[in-house]
């Protein structure tokens, strides 16, 4: 048990270092905070064979408090799901730790940095490791607080500081669900531990039901949509979502380890460990295959546009989110987690490799100021060329794998699940066409870098170089182990190993002709997008202002991402945050709280005015009271005995 | 009967004195009083078959605390100024209430649940001599010894601490 | 035989003139052996207790009140030698420094 609870601690002990001693140890806090996430790597390699080996772990540590009938463990559950979570975590922790080294060179807060990495590392590890829902959403919580720190790192920078406010107060909005989720279960179960809550679902208590606005609603289906909810905001959903775009105010090292990687696929991973609740609704199913398909062609079609490099990423991130809903929600949980998998690792390697061209135009982000870096950054090209096939999902990468499985698991799901069907394939075109956009105007034609930077372009050196190469490799390999029976029967690795976790809600027969055809058929759409692309910004540059003007209207909605930042302002922030402020401000602060504590320092100013005059300074007189209280003492000691 | 007027005897002069004790004026005079007050305690000890004890007494209370009274009074002779009172102005108040305290002590411990007769029987030699108080001191009490120890060594360090001239 | 309780009389008239003492003198060297004089009313108590209980832990916890009473003794002259030195008195009621 020592080393599964050391897989967490581990980070934690790096991110004491590094944030205690980071003053004095200044650079060197980075080898504390790289052994701390490389330890933690190697003990999750060790449990992952551990469960490969057939041994599951659900164990509790302690009891962490016990109120009513209400107990909390610090307790981990290492199943099949949790120990894929922790190879994902901790590899791209540890890839990211090493490329920070370098990336972060010459930062002055680069100690803290590393240590709020570390705690990052630690909470995202709590998270997956937790065997209820409590400690999960310690994890959660904390994740959310180190994303928070990490966007608002510059905080020097006010945008940046904003930023990180405003993933905190939407990531709120979120779990204000998870936390009304996690207190009807409660209700429901009298229980938060996952394999009770697990067991009692084929109970009568999970056939309850509650009238809502007149209409009746089961308990499963209502805690479903809460948990969702808590989905949404963490991962980044409609309509959830728009935190993200703004999270890339942090550095790049962090959006490729937070906002891509990991934290943003805590939702996913969230809905998957209580798939067994999640399918005994189906409505609940669908509102997360709807949203998810929704927000895929959503935040796709905004990417299509977007200038600022990062910001093309961090809309595809959202994007590849909604096919991880799609997948969980048409009952395809395996295939869901098999995206996030393969997704953590091309989009890790997008964040870094765009880092490392930011890095090359010394903090550069906007494409329209690139260009023509193909032969000037050469590895860089290269890795970035390799994550943008696998994302676009062209055979044999890495998102081909996984983002068809999902398509295919969509198709069979019905009706509805054709229209998602529909929506993907959509999605899939739209995803090659941005995502070829970005490399023809950040790699080829002409050189739009301002003179000043062009000479200082460079390759980044050696420590950010090979993380982006491991991880190349990596987004070229990771789909083949979830090799689907259409290509070669029965090698379906990954969905085999995840299979135990999982209820089972396959639809339909396997009709692997069919599904040959729809591979066929997306891999097309996809190399259509990148043909586009191409044509728009290699061959016919002056096209894309063309359409641009014509088509005025559409272009500027989506530049400005469909408003939905100004409606929320308006709606919220103006609307109502501000009245209620005002409100709370001028009647419950001023008079209420404030007249209340300067009403009592007054009152213990006149009485302590007048209480002093006791405290005459002369011994005797004290002693006299304490003589006095032995009388009285003695003579309540006669009068009651 | 021998023994009830031998302890009238040692209760009327350690009475005695000690009032004495707290109403002279010179402090030396008063030093003095107390020096007596001790030796009858000692001598209550001895008839209690507590012979350790009445040494202890006679040697630590009068032969060395009281000494170092003694010596300080003098040392410091302040006290010549024979106009001013020696008592504070609530002293009659006081006297009464000290009155009120011994009556007090005096009501519950006659109106107590002591058996007439307990331990009348006299002490057998044994439990009185200074080898079973050694033993037990040295076995049962050794932690509270040693404490005791190390706070002797405190006040002696701290007097040492206070009363030397510091010197800038 | 002398009784238990004409122990515990005594041992109380000494420990209120001691009070009496402590409360009402104003020279501090008499305040001190007033202090005293209640260590050593407790003592007789005591050391009574244990003759007619036939347990020794009373004469024990005696040797401790001894050891005590040298120790405050040596710290209290100590704070006196001080008192005396810089204010140029020993009357407790001329030091109200405390006071509110």
């Amino acid at each position: 048990m020592l080393k599964y609870a050391l897989i967490p601690l581990l980070p934690f002990a790096g991110f004491l270092i590094a944030g205690l001693f980071g003053k004095y140890l200044k650079e060197r806090a980075a080898y504390a905070a790289v052994a701390g996430v490389a330890g933690s790597f190697i003990l999750s390699v060790s449990a992952f064979i551990d469960v490969l080996g057939g041994t599951i772990i659900d164990e509790n540590l302690y009891s962490w408090f016990a109120i009513g009938n209400l107990t909390v463990n610090v307790g981990f559950q290492i199943d099949q799901l949790t120990a894929v979570m922790l190879l994902v975590v901790t590899t791209l922790s540890t890839l990211i730790h090493i490329y920070s080294v370098g990336y972060m060179h010459g930062d002055k807060g680069y100690a803290r940095f590393f240590a709020y990495l570390e705690l990052f590392t630690f909470f995202m590890l709590v998270l997956v490791m937790a065997n209820n829902f409590v400690l999960m959403f310690v994890g959660w919580e904390g994740v959310g607080l180190c994303s928070y720190l990490l966007i608002g790192f510059w905080y020097e920078k006010k945008s940046a500081s904003d930023a990180g406010i405003k993933a905190f107060v939407v990531n709120r909005v979120g779990d204000f669900g998870f936390l009304l989720g996690m207190f009807l279960i409660f209700l429901t179960f009298g229980t938060l531990d996952f394999t009770d809550v697990f067991a009692a679902l084929s109970g009568p208590a999970a056939a309850q039901s509650y009238m809502l606005l007149g209409a009746e609603i089961g308990v499963m289906t209502l805690i479903s949509l809460l948990l969702f909810v808590g989905a949404m905001g963490k991962s980044a959903q409609l309509p959830l979502y728009v935190w993200l775009p703004d999270a890339m105010e942090g550095p790049t090292p962090v959006s490729a380890l937070i906002h891509a990687a990991t934290m943003v696929t805590a939702g996913v991973f969230m809905v998957a460990r209580c798939a067994p609740i999640f399918s005994l609704s189906p409505t609940a199913m669908t509102t997360v295959a709807i949203v998810g398909g929704l927000t895929a062609v959503f935040a796709a079609t905004i990417g299509l546009v977007q200038n600022d490099i990062k910001r093309v990423i961090a809309y595809s991130t959202i994007s590849q989110l909604g096919y991880m809903f799609l997948g969980l929600g048409v009952g395809a949980f395996a295939a869901g987690i098999f995206h996030l998998t393969t997704h953590a690792f091309f989009k890790g390697l997008l964040f870094l490799a765009s880092g490392s061209v930011i890095h090359a135009l010394s903090g550069e982000q906007d494409m329209q100021k690139m260009g023509g870096l193909k032969r000037k950054i050469k590895v860089t090209h290269g890795v970035f060329l390799v994550g943008s096939l696998a994302l676009a999902g062209i055979f044999p990468f890495a998102g081909f794998f996984s983002k068809d499985e999902i398509l295919w698991s969509a198709h069979n799901a019905g009706e509805v699940g054709r229209v998602l069907w529909m929506l993907g394939v959509f999605g899939a075109f739209l995803t090659a066409f941005y995502s070829f956009r970005l490399i023809y105007l950040t790699f080829y034609g002409k050189s739009r870098i301002d003179h000043e930077v062009e000479h200082h372009v460079h390759e980044s050196p050696k420590v950010m170089t090979i993380p982006l190469v491991i991880l190349a490799f990596f987004a070229i390999t990771i789909g083949w182990i979830g090799m689907p029976g259409a290509i070669i029967p029965h090698a379906n690795l990954f969905g085999d190993f995840l299979a135990p976790v999982f209820p089972v809600l396959e639809h339909g027969v396997a009709n692997h002709g069919l599904e040959r055809w729809l591979m066929v058929f997306s891999v097309m759409v996809a190399l259509a997008g990148i043909r586009l692309a191409y044509s728009l910004y290699v061959k016919n540059t002056s096209m894309p202002d063309r359409l641009a003007r014509s088509f005025k209207g559409t272009y500027n909605l989506l530049l400005n991402k469909y408003k939905v930042d100004e409606v929320y302002n308006f709606i919220f922030v103006d609307g109502l945050v501000h009245r209620l402020a005002r409100f709370l401000y001028n009647i419950t602060d001023v008079k209420i709280i404030d007249g209340a504590v300067n009403g009592i320092a007054g009152m213990i100013r006149r009485t302590s005015e007048g209480s002093r005059k006791v405290q005459t300074g002369f011994v005797q007189e004290y002693a006299f009271v304490m003589g006095l209280g032995l009388v009285v003492l003695m003579g309540l000691y006669y009068v009651l005995k | 009967m021998l023994h009830k007027a031998i302890f009238i005897y040692f209760a009327a002069v350690c009475i005695g004195s000690a009032l004495l004790m707290i109403t002279r004026r010179n402090p030396v005079h008063s030093v003095l009083f107390m020096l007596l007050l001790f030796f009858h305690i000692a001598g209550l000890f001895v008839l209690l078959n507590a012979e350790f004890l009445a040494a202890v007494q006679l040697i630590v209370y009068a032969g060395a605390i009281l000494i170092l009274y003694l010596f300080v009074v003098m040392l410091l002779n302040v006290d010549r100024e024979s106009a001013a009172p020696r008592a504070n102005r609530y002293w009659p108040w006081l006297t009464l209430f000290g009155l009120l305290i011994s009556a007090e002590i005096s009501f519950l411990v006659l109106r107590g649940s002591f058996p007439a007769d307990a331990g009348q029987q006299p002490m057998t030699l044994a439990v009185g001599s200074v080898r079973d108080l050694g033993i037990e001191l040295y076995t049962k009490y050794l932690v509270p010894f040693e404490i005791a120890s190390v706070i002797l060594l405190v006040g002696l360090v701290g007097a040492v601490m206070l009363a030397k001239k510091i010197k800038d | 035989m002398v009784p238990l309780y004409w122990y515990v009389l005594l041992s109380a008239a000494l420990f209120t003139i001691g009070v009496v003492g402590v409360l009402s003198r104003r020279n501090v060297f008499i305040v001190l052996m007033s202090i005293e004089l209640m260590l050593n009313a407790a003592n007789i108590n005591m050391v009574a207790f244990s003759h007619y209980l036939q347990n020794l832990t009373g004469q024990i916890f005696v040797i401790f009140i001894i050891t005590v009473a040298a120790a405050e003794a040596a710290v209290a002259l100590a704070i006196i030698i001080l008192l005396a030195r810089n204010r140029g008195s020993v009357h407790v009621d001329e030091f109200n420094l405390m006071k509110g």
